[in-house]
């Protein structure tokens, strides 16, 4: 009887973020939100999150570059190292963990503060106001996550590449033009495809799982720190999952119909 | 009699816990009603679906002849733009100073007769008057955190009345303070009531508030109404919680009624 509480709970819980992503949805498309709460959310998400999206990307592309170079080199394939911190920044890396850098920056955030909205009556005020909640909090989110994440991942791709370029070069003494001639016979319009749509639906997911469990906070400074805590475990599950749906689903796609060639 | 707040056979259950028995009310234009009642029994809860933000099991609220239970979305939130609430923590945006909270509404709606915006002056002088009101001048740049209870709940007060709203729901207003400013609070629902000539009803287990601010007083008890008269034959009717009330203000030196003034 338990388990299937528990388990129409997950159901129950499930159709109320999808009637959440549908609800702001429509508040963003019928009466857009202020453009001064925009603003500040862009700003928010995008601007002040540059710091650690250049140190994410820049240190993985050192990474991967000095992977790339120590394994490939014996191999006499060390003109590899550019396309491989490429391709894996482009297509896997840059979206992933700057969606992973964005969920622990922004997303807790986020949950912490509207869930203290929620226990502190402020949201209650809000309605009571007249005012929308979902209009008024979540759509500036929901829009500048969705605009911000591919910004950032773009960004994040560059540092990694850059990261990439300095180690191989300066430290590895690889000629530049090696590192950079395969990137454009190699990484095609459908590999930079795969990173901006994965980082938008990683902007989504962010903003709507945080924003839920920030909104379903109950139990005082304890359900805060738990509903963040929460929030944060979902976003990376999420993430990881529909990081491999996308990648299975488009490489289906391309393979079967060639659209993205 | 002209009923503004029509409530009938209210039901409300919280995971398995019944708050609501079919509860019915009415309240009249322009008075103050106060509900009492022990902590817990769903005063609060009330005051949520008067105003729109909690959706009864069975039963409906009318509020100026709109049936407001039955409405969602935006057709809710403009069946309840005259309305307004105190909350029991003043629930002030804590993000915003003073003059931001006080001024939220009037810059998220406008002018709800003509539909236009107020200009930034206007809202200016609205907010210094019904900061003045609350006796919060110069707290205007102050954060809601730099502000104690007291003061915080003024200033929710403070935010309610600058939109002047025709229904005001008062949410347990002089819980946590001290006599003096429990007494400045009562004061200012009382004055608030005059000046908009609002209908209110004011939820509360301070029977020695409720006394200062009621035109009538209602017993909350077991999820329903059980007793509402006025004051006086209220505390006289044969109930073991009107007669602890009655204790209470026989021993409480605070004990002043806002008609022996008149």
């Amino acid at each position: 009887m338990q388990f299937l509480l528990s388990k129409l709970n997950f159901l129950a819980r499930t159709g109320e973020f999808m009637v959440l992503i549908w609800e702001v949805t429509v508040a963003t498309f019928r009466r857009p939100p202020n453009w001064s709460l925009i603003r500040e959310q862009l700003y928010s998400i995008g601007v002040l999150s540059l710091p650690v999206v250049a140190m994410t990307g820049f240190s993985t592309g050192l990474v991967l570059a000095a992977q790339s170079f120590f394994q490939l080199s014996d191999k006499g394939l060390a003109g590899a190292t550019g396309l491989m911190v490429g391709k894996a920044m482009i297509t896997e890396l840059g979206p992933v963990l700057t969606a992973f850098m964005v969920t622990g920056r922004v997303g807790a955030a986020m949950c912490a503060e509207l869930g203290t909205m929620r226990v502190t009556e402020q949201i209650d005020a809000l309605e009571t106001m007249a005012v929308n909640p979902n209009r008024h909090l979540i759509a500036p989110r929901f829009i500048s996550g969705m605009f911000m994440m591919p910004l950032l991942t773009v960004f994040s791709i560059f540092m990694g590449i850059f990261g990439g370029y300095l180690i191989s070069v300066f430290y590895f003494k690889m000629p530049p033009t090696n590192y950079f001639d395969p990137m454009p016979i190699y990484i095609t319009n459908f590999d930079l495809l795969i990173g901006i749509v994965k980082a938008f639906f990683f902007g989504v997911l962010i903003v709507t799982i945080s924003c839920f469990k920030g909104l379903h906070t109950s139990g005082g400074a304890e359900g805060v720190g738990r509903s963040t805590t929460n929030s944060v475990v979902v976003c990376y599950t999420f993430i990881l999952f529909t990081n491999f749906l996308i990648t299975l689903g488009l490489n289906m796609l391309e393979n079967a119909t060639g659209w993205f060639s | 009699m002209v009923f503004m707040i029509e409530i009938e056979d209210l039901w409300k259950s919280y995971e398995g816990n019944q708050v609501l028995k079919g509860l019915s009310l009415k309240v009249e234009t322009g008075e103050t009603l106060v509900i009492l009642g022990r902590s817990g029994v769903g005063k609060s809860v009330l005051l949520k679906h008067i105003i729109g933000i909690a959706h009864s099991d069975r039963g409906y609220i009318e509020v100026d002849g709109v049936r407001v239970s039955d409405l969602n979305g935006e057709e809710r939130y403009t069946a309840t733009r005259h309305m307004g609430m105190l909350f029991q923590g003043a629930a002030l945006f804590d993000s915003m100073n003073i003059e931001e909270n006080t001024a939220f509404y009037l810059k998220q709606h406008g002018n709800l007769e003509t539909g236009k915006k107020y200009a930034k002056s206007e809202i200016q002088d609205r907010v210094n008057e019904a900061l003045k009101m609350v006796d919060l001048e110069g707290t205007q740049k102050k954060m809601p955190s730099d502000l104690s209870g007291g003061m915080r709940k003024r200033a929710g007060l403070a935010r309610l009345i600058v939109y002047r709203p025709k229904y005001l729901l008062y949410d347990e207003p002089t819980t946590g303070l001290d006599p003096i400013t429990a007494m400045q609070i009562n004061e200012l629902i009382v004055k608030t009531q005059e000046e908009l000539k609002a209908t209110s009803i004011v939820v509360t287990h301070d029977i020695i508030s409720a006394l200062f601010v009621g035109d009538r007083l209602a017993l909350h008890k077991e999820g329903q109404i059980a007793y509402i008269d006025k004051p006086d034959p209220f505390l006289q009717i044969d109930d073991p919680v009107i007669e602890f009330l009655r204790k209470t203000i026989s021993t409480d030196p605070r004990t002043f009624r806002r008609r022996d003034n008149d």
